[in-house]
């Protein structure tokens, strides 16, 4: 199958009721047991291998982006939090995208509107560090890779979480 | 925090994965050469003190018919706690953090129909009378999920 019909494939995936019920039941997390999907199958009624086949086939589709651990940076001692963005040319912003967001400091990646004047920012990377110091000292970092493609940057510090619920999807 | 190595070798890997198969711990047992059980317990206790804050698969909100955005919104000082408040007593808006700049508030919205995130939108800016920018991802660079400790 080549790229594109995968692609297309998944924009179009249908959920039926089966995988419904997975996805509620599995959208806190897994349960912590010797068999998980066992225990998946028993809540949804469904069988474990069909558990395990949908499940699979939601993760090829990429309705499950991934599964495993999501450590909590903050008490992991990354205190850092900083939202940089990055002014990139238009037609550099795919090309700078994949660049930035192959680096082992950046968590999430993305391209968002700009609202000139005032924001021109199109290019959003997250970067985490222990101190403000090195996070700035990683910001650099990305600077340097984007080089001329690069128009202006800024980093934002978080300063307090005001909302964080438990659902991450 | 200190950290067994365990802990970490857990983290590290399971970061990157968990297996959907029967057995999925006797792949991990494997690999990372430790038992089971130990696994298990590690990773509970993790969860218990906030190292970890989830255990499971993250599911795609845009690919499940759902709707996500990013929102920001200029946020004075004299009125930041009245606006957090009626910010995050829409339960759609997931995340809500201060961040230091004239932007000084910036949330995530998800929710189950993508038209729903513009209603939500809305009714904040009713409710606030402050401007919301709404920053929706238009692209996403992969990432390969990392954080070695």
């Amino acid at each position: 199958m080549n790229i594109l019909a995968t692609q297309q494939n998944s924009e179009n995936y249908i959920l039926d009721e089966s995988d419904r019920k997975i996805i509620s039941v599995t959208q806190t997390g897994l349960p912590l047991t010797l068999h998980p999907y066992n225990d998946v199958a028993e809540q949804t009624g469904l069988d474990v291998n069909e558990v395990i086949s949908r499940m699979k086939n939601m993760t090829d589709q990429g309705i499950i982006r991934r599964s495993g651990v999501v450590p909590n940076h903050y008490k992991l001692g990354f205190k850092s939090n900083g939202m940089s963005v990055w002014h990139v040319q238009e037609e550099k912003i795919t090309q700078s995208g994949e660049k930035v967001g192959a680096l082992d400091f950046v968590s999430h990646c993305y391209q968002r509107p700009q609202f000139l004047p005032e924001w021109p920012y199109n290019l959003f990377a997250m970067v985490h560090g222990k101190t403000h110091d090195e996070v700035h000292e990683k910001v650099k970092k990305i600077a340097d890779l984007l080089a001329g493609d690069n128009l202006a940057h800024q980093v934002l510090f978080s300063t307090r979480i005001l909302k964080k619920t438990g659902l991450r999807i | 925090m200190n950290l067994h190595e365990h802990d970490k070798k857990i983290i590290n890997q399971l970061q990157g994965g968990f297996p959907i198969c029967e057995n999925p711990w006797k792949e991990l047992e494997k690999t990372l050469e430790i038992p089971a059980d130990e696994i298990i317990s590690r990773i509970k206790k993790m969860k218990s003190e906030g190292v970890i804050s989830r255990f499971g698969p993250m599911y795609h909100a845009e690919k499940m018919g759902g709707g996500l955005t990013l929102a920001a919104m200029k946020v004075d000082k004299e009125r930041y706690d009245e606006v957090t408040e009626i910010v995050n007593s829409f339960s759609e808006v997931a995340h809500n953090y201060e961040r230091e700049h004239e932007l000084s508030m910036w949330f995530v919205i998800a929710t189950e129909l993508p038209q729903q995130v513009q209603q939500v939108i809305d009714k904040i800016e009713q409710k606030t009378g402050i401007n919301v920018y709404n920053m929706p991802k238009l692209q996403e660079f992969f990432l390969g999920l990392k954080f070695e400790i």
